[in-house]
């Protein structure tokens, strides 16, 4: 194999940080005009190595090729000069710029130091038209799609002749179609002789796309495969180190007092000027899971904010245990026994700038376990702390005092899970609670929230990805445009009749 | 009538130089509370060339006076730029809280200019305890008369910069990449963009500027200046003027013709009849500009959008 010509070698590269070796000895060959992907759980160095790669990080040991000849890559300018492009996990993007502008940022045509943009433009559109990336160049990144702007930053990478292209998570940010078109646009790419790195660890998306995997595991490299020799669950056991159930088991349930009563409610939009949900009513019973399906954008975030007290409602009322708390606030939802697992994770589930330990007490910093007098009583925040982190499973540099942007996606959403589940709440609304995880940490937070249920709790699931409802949820209530519009069992329903539900094309009376 | 309009014109022309000094500044990402130090500091350098250097205004020619005009103008720059690179070490380099920073230098730039003027004084003449300096000669080198109206030609400079800034903001490669740092500067980073030498430059361009405004506010004054009194808080007026202005050089422009002919007003009322009539005593006068600023700003500093990254040290490693 030794004469076999690679676009991009990574070989034994090795990468600390304070309290962790986020890259140990990895070797990462890519072939070019190949998809490979790199797989691996949240915080097994992914990453890290492509910011290697990137210069962004310098290893501490480890050399790169680029066609068969050593390279140093000392900061990003040196890896475009190579030929290599990022899209970034977090779009690096000026919102307030036109596509145009972002993408000739940095290698700007110019004539005496003025912008030559007609220029870029023909170049763009050229670029947009050969590899089917319609985008429309004069329009503000704030203003368009999360779609467009990844579609932006694939321009970036092509403005600037790359040959290698790395996608750092791509499709942790989009919606299913928008998914399906990324990988449509990654097989153009490919086939036009341009080398991707695909960083995931969602086994359909490698296995629909992919040529070749190469897995990390906790910062070591395990091997790597051809995808058209292999299962999911073979990628699954090399990522995780054992076998992982994809399947979710669990008793029937068996629901009984109402916890949560919603009445008739409705919220406004902030996007426009109709309801966002619209006369909404339906119970969770303890001892059971409902799920509210839909596709993303029907009204679940606004029906969640005005469950959870971050909207004010237009009408209706929300009853939990009895009592009216249409118009209570945060904390005594709170305290009463409602937890909060967020959509935003950033916006509403952390303080990004707070240590861990803090952000794990959030809602309870309050209560004489944690402040005595008014005095914080860190010694039982960092104890508390200690045992979330261990037993949830939160990797960080530096255990409780990691501060909470430092941490990586997956690990944030864990550290927020383990917060609002171990409240041990009455009623647990979680939105999109696997968002962003790995195949094990997802296994281990569906065995969460099923032994909630068992113990006697409701909980309200909030979902887009359609297997998580199916495989979750005991019933499943369908909003489409702000308005519930079925009402199904998962026993007896197909995938395809709740697809119907959610695209509108079906509906039934619920009462 | 006349006098208002020279009067507005000066002022606006002070606010605009300032006010586009801390935009330029803003849009690298850095938050500028220093431009007042800044501007005394400026204003120091020009007057101490106006008194050192020999001038005979009956003497002058065309090209005499330019010569006068251009080194007045350079040495506020150089001095101006001088002193804005405090801000610049501190908060590019050393990451320190800017508004701190900022407003260190507003104390420290009044106080500085009174000490220097009062021990220059003192050292010339052992009972001359003042922190004056006359400039009545050499001021005159670059002002032109119409009738009665004062042109300063550092009014005409602020105009010309207005229109340099307009283009270098928005249609060449350095505007670009400067206004991407204070937007986003892990994305100018990730591109390649030195965040540290954009920054740098545009603190120093605040420098520029703020000693021009620095050295054309103090012009104002008949033939001497009082730096014990600083320059009587145009720099905070010059900052409400860039918010107002939503960091636009156009809008900001309009902003500081508004302003100044509200400061303009203070200095004229006695001499319209409709004003002096109404007997309104001329402290309210003075106090306008920045009673207007405070109504103007509590109203449309909500909606002017600040450049997102100002006020944050570059952090490689943040995410």
């Amino acid at each position: 194999m030794s004469n076999e010509h690679y676009a991009i070698e990574m070989l034994h590269i090795t990468k600390r940080f304070p309290g962790i070796v986020a890259n140990d000895d990895i070797t990462l060959q890519l072939k070019p005009g190949e998809i490979h992907a790199l797989l691996g759980e949240n915080g097994a160095g992914k990453s890290t190595l492509m910011s290697v790669l990137f210069g962004l990080y310098q290893p501490e040991e480890g050399i790169i090729k680029k066609d068969g000849v050593e390279v140093t890559i000392r900061n990003p300018n040196d890896a475009t000069a190579l030929h290599i492009g990022m899209v970034h996990q977090h779009f690096k993007l000026v919102e307030c710029f036109s596509v145009l502008d972002n993408i000739i940022l940095g290698i700007e045509p110019t004539k005496a130091g003025f912008l030559r943009k007609a220029e870029a433009r023909e170049k763009v559109m050229a670029l947009s038209e050969k590899y089917g990336l319609h985008v429309d160049p004069d329009a503000l990144i704030e203003d368009i799609t999360v779609g467009m702007q990844q579609r932006t930053e694939i321009l970036k990478m092509l403005y600037r002749d790359n040959e290698i292209l790395i996608f750092d998570e791509p499709t942790a940010v989009l919606t299913p179609q928008e998914i399906d078109e990324l990988m449509e646009i990654m097989r153009g790419l490919a086939r036009e002789g341009k080398s991707i790195l695909f960083i995931s660890h969602k086994l359909n998306e490698i296995m629909s796309v992919a040529d070749r995997c190469s897995v990390l595991r906790k910062g070591k490299y395990i091997g790597t495969v051809e995808v058209a020799n292999t299962t999911k669950e073979e990628l699954s056991r090399m990522m995780v180190g054992r076998d992982v159930e994809f399947v979710v088991h669990k008793d029937p349930a068996q629901p009984t007092d109402v916890v949560l009563d919603v009445e008739d409610i409705t919220v406004a939009s902030k996007m426009h000027s109709n309801n966002a949900v619209k006369n909404v009513s339906f119970k969770v019973r303890r001892g059971e899971i409902v799920c509210i399906a839909g596709i993303d954008g029907n009204g679940q975030t606004e029906l969640v904010y005005g469950l959870t007290g971050l909207e004010p409602l237009k009408s209706g009322k929300v009853i939990m245990n009895g009592e009216d708390i249409t118009k209570a606030p945060i904390r005594k939802r709170s305290v009463m026994g409602m937890s909060h697992i967020p959509e935003d994770r950033h916006k509403h589930g952390l303080v990004l700038d707070y240590p861990l330990e803090y952000n794990l007490v959030l809602q309870r910093y309050f209560e004489p376990e944690f402040t005595k007098c008014g005095f914080l009583r860190k010694a039982n925040i960092r104890s508390y702390a200690e045992r979330l982190i261990e037993q949830y499973d939160v990797r960080s540099g530096q255990g409780p005092i990691t501060m909470a942007r430092s941490m990586s996606g997956g690990n944030q959403q864990k550290a927020i899970v383990a917060r609002e589940i171990d409240k041990n709440p009455e009623l647990l609304i979680a939105v999109q609670p696997t968002r962003g995880l790995d195949v094990g940490a997802i296994e281990y937070i569906h065995k969460q929230i099923v032994a909630h249920r068992d113990s006697g709790k409701a909980v309200l699931l909030v979902s887009l990805e359609l297997e998580e409802v199916m495989s979750l949820s005991d019933r499943i209530l369908v909003m489409y445009e702000g308005e519930i519009v079925g009402e199904l069992d998962p026993k007896t329903t197909t995938v395809e009749e709740l697809g119907l539900y959610m695209a509108g094309a079906k509906r039934m009376e619920v009462q | 009538m006349v006098l208002l309009l020279q009067y507005t014109l000066i002022f606006a022309a002070v606010l605009l130089l300032v006010a586009l000094g801390g935009c330029f500044t803003e849009h690298s990402g850095v938050i500028n509370i220093g431009l007042e130090g800044i501007m005394v500091m400026g204003a120091l350098g020009g007057a101490l060339v106006m008194r050192f250097l020999p001038y005979d205004a009956s003497a002058a020619t065309l090209a005499t006076r330019f010569g006068m005009f251009g080194l007045v103008a350079l040495a506020s720059v150089a001095v101006g730029m001088l002193y804005s690179l405090l801000l610049a070490v501190a908060s590019i380099n050393f990451k320190a809280d800017q508004t701190i920073v900022g407003t260190a230098m507003n104390l420290l730039g009044t106080a500085a200019a009174t000490v220097i003027v009062k021990s220059m004084n003192t050292a010339a003449n052992p009972d001359d305890h003042s922190s004056e300096i006359q400039y009545g000669g050499p001021k005159s080198a670059f002002i032109s008369k119409f009738g009665t109206f004062e042109l300063n030609w550092f009014v005409i400079l602020a105009a010309v910069l207005l229109v340099v800034s307009i283009i270098v903001l928005y249609k060449t490669r350095f505007g670009l990449r400067l206004r991407a740092c204070g937007e986003h500067p892990q994305a100018a980073d990730s591109v390649g963009i030195n965040v540290f030498k954009m920054r740098y430059a545009g603190v120093l361009i605040s420098g520029f500027l703020g000693g021009l405004g620095g050295i054309t506010y103090i012009t104002v004054g008949v033939s001497l200046w009082k730096f014990e009194n600083g320059v009587a808080g145009f720099g905070f007026l010059a900052l409400a003027v860039m918010i107002f202005g939503a960091w636009d050089p156009i809008k900001i422009a309009g902003a500081a013709i508004l302003f100044g002919l509200f400061r303009a007003l203070g200095n004229v009322h006695a001499g319209i009849p409709f004003l002096a009539s109404m007997e309104i005593p001329p402290a309210v006068y003075n106090m306008l500009p920045y009673i207007v600023s405070l109504i103007v700003l509590a109203f449309t500093s909500k909606k002017s959008r600040a450049p997102k990254a100002e006020g944050i040290p570059y952090d490689k490693g943040q995410r």
